[in-house]
């Protein structure tokens, strides 16, 4: 697969940089947008964003391996991102993505985003959503859900398309 | 730190504004502001105070030759201030001397709060306290920490016997370990480039070797991925860490996270014998220790002089020693014509032959690798034949860092000394018309291979006598009449001139196997059979010779070799 940036991300990029005194300043901005068109960031895409703010590869690497947030690999389709700080862990969190991993046929005890086989859902757990007295709470993609029992997970599951 | 030596001319400074600052209770009176890596005068700091007071402050991170990064800690140290009342006025005891504010934690007013020595500006009236029992236990605190995912196996680790770590830990460490779960386990031998190898396990992640390779070099090829205490130093993905300068990295790193390819696991460091000597592979003349065991040359380390190459040396330059050790070395005097093979013999024949030489049919080729001492008595050999000199210019690609196009390390002592013009080499091509028209019937080639340089085997093949002295064999060597087996710089002492004029002096790291002899040492007894003046049966003192050298070139009027120092002195070119 060919790495190629089409002109409106470009656009958008080549802006970003004018918010910063420095161009590297922007590397952080450069990997969010990246990642949202792409889904992920590839091995091309740290190349770009090196040449396009005149870094090395290994600056921009740096950042992409300390965040969490940013992936190395595709994630599936629809995302779920359960929230694991204290009052969610206290409101049954580990529960619901124990649940969410069950579900999935995903490990509950392994580390970091799982995605499943068919690329359709990946899971992951997150700090605070900001959302403390609705606990648990997760996000599918972009939407935000509260009070999440097991019963309303599998009801968010059912909703999500097929195709 | 000092580079000044005797003959540094001192430009006139003005006078160094001082403060006055106490540490562990001596008043000491420090400069207010002192050079930073860079060399740009900044406030001084307090690791810089300690130095000037004669303290050595521990530390990791902090090198005086690299941008300071702080985050070790290993400096912390405890300090105070003077107090100053809501009147902005000093606070003063009973007796009238300033009170002083211990510094402490804002929230925990009983508990010291300590300052990082490298990073930390003095000010005036301010108490460092480098030795209090705070500032020992912050330093404990601090070896325990980078102690608790570094693998305790110092028996097996190649930096035993010249790391930090286990220094610090004698002084400032614990017998014991209280960390009781599992140590976090990082990747080991990791190929970071066709130098170096990496042990992330063992790296204390104090960036000394980042911020080398990136503000020294230009090459910021290394960086920290992962976090926390997955933290490793690493190199791009499939990018290898490959400049000619990465072996510093080695000598920067103060534990045994990166070692040298070369020479990881060759030898137990203590059982090593330093002996200062210099680098002969340009111009530059790195100042460096030559590390023998039993006569081998084990590796070439950079030492520190401002004035040449601060505390670098290049990789081409420090892996340049295997060839000293060659097993096809020149170990035997020979004289072809008799079959003499002892130096008195052969040596006897050689100064027959040149007393029958017709004037002007001797020619010498020296080389600009030779030192100092043996190039100013082929010059007075030279004088005595009425012959002809000349060296041969070496060439190569330079860089902004230490490399020179000028790849002998002693093409001013060539010209210095006069066996070599300005524009070396310009001789040869007379030489080999002098050969071929018959007019020069004598070479003398010491250390070249004349073949390769305009002078070729049928050229050599004309002449009456062809005496020649080297280290390696070669084309020349093998059509030699007289062959008589030199040293390499790390067998014997000598002097050489680099690019600059710094005359600088190598000593002797190991013994010349077989018959190799010093070249000066052979040359006075040559000189002494031919009965010129300098000439001695049995050599005098090699000091001797420099010093008589010094009194007759007019470059190095009043130089002694017991004055040429360490760091080496300059000299007009």
């Amino acid at each position: 697969m060919t790495f190629t940036v089409p002109p409106e991300l470009e656009a958008e990029l080549n802006e970003l940089v004018t918010h910063y005194p420095q161009k590297r300043s922007a590397s952080l901005m450069f990997l969010h947008a990246i990642q949202e068109h792409f889904g992920h960031i590839s091995p091309e895409a740290v190349d770009y964003i090196a040449r396009k703010l005149d870094l090395k590869p290994i600056n921009v690497w740096e950042l992409v391996t300390f965040y969490p947030m940013f992936r190395q690999h595709p994630a599936g389709r629809f995302q779920f991102k359960v929230c694991r700080t204290l009052s969610c862990a206290l409101g049954g969190s580990h529960k619901l993505y124990h649940h969410l991993c069950e579900k999935f046929g995903l490990d509950p005890h392994q580390h970091g985003l799982q995605t499943t086989a068919d690329g359709r859902f990946s899971v992951e757990f997150v700090e605070c959503l900001a959302s403390c007295g609705t606990a648990p709470v997760m996000m599918c993609n972009e939407e935000f859900h509260q009070g999440v029992s097991n019963e309303k997970a599998d009801s968010i599951i059912a909703q999500c398309p097929s195709k | 730190m000092s580079t000044a030596t005797a003959n540094d001319p001192k430009p006139a400074q003005p006078p160094v504004e001082t403060l006055r600052i106490k540490i562990d209770g001596r008043e000491v009176e420090v400069p207010k502001l002192m050079p930073d890596a860079s060399g740009r005068l900044q406030p001084t700091t307090m690791l810089q105070a300690c130095a000037v007071a004669g303290i050595e402050v521990p530390h990791y991170c902090y090198h005086p030759k690299l941008p300071v990064a702080g985050n070790c800690r290993m400096c912390l140290i405890e300090f105070g201030t003077p107090m100053i009342g809501p009147d902005r006025k000093p606070v003063l005891n009973e007796d009238g001397t300033p009170k002083i504010a211990r510094s402490v934690l804002p929230y925990e007013p009983t508990t010291p709060r300590g300052a990082i020595a490298c990073a930390t500006p003095i000010s005036p009236g301010m108490e460092l306290y480098p030795g209090s029992a705070a500032t020992r236990q912050m330093r404990e605190s601090v070896l325990e920490s980078l102690l608790i995912n570094h693998p305790l196996d110092c028996p097996i680790c190649d930096q035993a016997g010249e790391c930090k770590l286990q220094e610090y830990s004698v002084e400032h460490g614990q017998a014991t370990s209280r960390f009781v779960e599992t140590k976090v386990h990082k990747p080991k031998q990791v190929d970071l480039g066709p130098r170096i190898m990496l042990d992330d396990e063992r790296c204390v992640l104090c960036t000394r070797c980042i911020r080398f390779t990136r503000d020294i070099v230009g090459d910021d090829a290394l960086g920290i991925v992962n976090r926390g205490s997955y933290n490793t130093i690493a190199a791009y993905p499939g990018a290898k860490f490959d400049n000619n300068y990465t072996l510093n990295t080695v000598d920067l790193c103060p534990v045994g996270a990166l070692t040298s390819k070369d020479f990881r696991f060759q030898m137990r460091v203590w059982f090593m014998k330093e002996t200062r000597s210099l680098c002969t592979g340009c111009a530059t003349g790195c100042n460096i220790l030559i590390g023998s065991r039993e006569e081998k040359v084990l590796r070439y380390e950079p030492r520190q002089n401002d004035a040449v190459n601060a505390c670098w040396m290049c990789d081409t330059g420090r892996l340049n020693y295997k060839w000293i050790g060659r097993e096809d070395r020149l170990i035997e005097v020979r004289s072809f014509r008799s079959g003499a093979r002892s130096w008195s013999g052969t040596l006897h024949e050689v100064a027959e032959s040149l007393k029958t030489a017709a004037p002007g049919s001797v020619a010498i080729i020296a080389s600009a690798r030779q030192s100092n001492e043996e190039l100013y008595l082929l010059k007075k050999l030279a004088t005595h034949l009425g012959a002809v000199t000349d060296s041969i210019a070496r060439e190569g690609e330079g860089d902004k860092l230490l490399v020179n196009e000028d790849r002998n390390p002693n093409s001013n002592g060539a010209r210095l000394t006069g066996i070599a013009f300005t524009e070396m080499g310009i001789q040869v091509p007379k030489i080999a018309d002098g050969i071929r028209a018959g007019r020069i019937r004598t070479l003398i080639v010491f250390g070249e291979d004349v073949t390769r340089h305009g002078i070729d085997a049928e050229l050599l093949g004309k002449l009456q006598t062809l005496i020649v002295s080297d280290i390696l064999p070669n084309e020349t060597t093998r059509r030699a009449h007289y062959l008589l087996p030199g040293c390499a710089h790390a067998e014997k002492r000598g002097t050489f001139v680099n690019a600059k004029g710094r005359l600088q002096r190598f000593l002797k790291a190991v013994e010349p196997r077989g018959d190799a002899r010093p070249e000066a040492e052979f040359l006075q007894e040559l000189l002494a059979d031919l009965g010129i003046a300098g000439g001695t049966a049995s050599p005098t003192s090699f000091e001797g010779l420099f010093n008589q050298m010094a009194r007759e070139i007019p470059a190095f009027a009043g130089l002694e070799w017991s004055r040429i120092g360490d760091l080496g002195v300059n000299v007009p070119i």
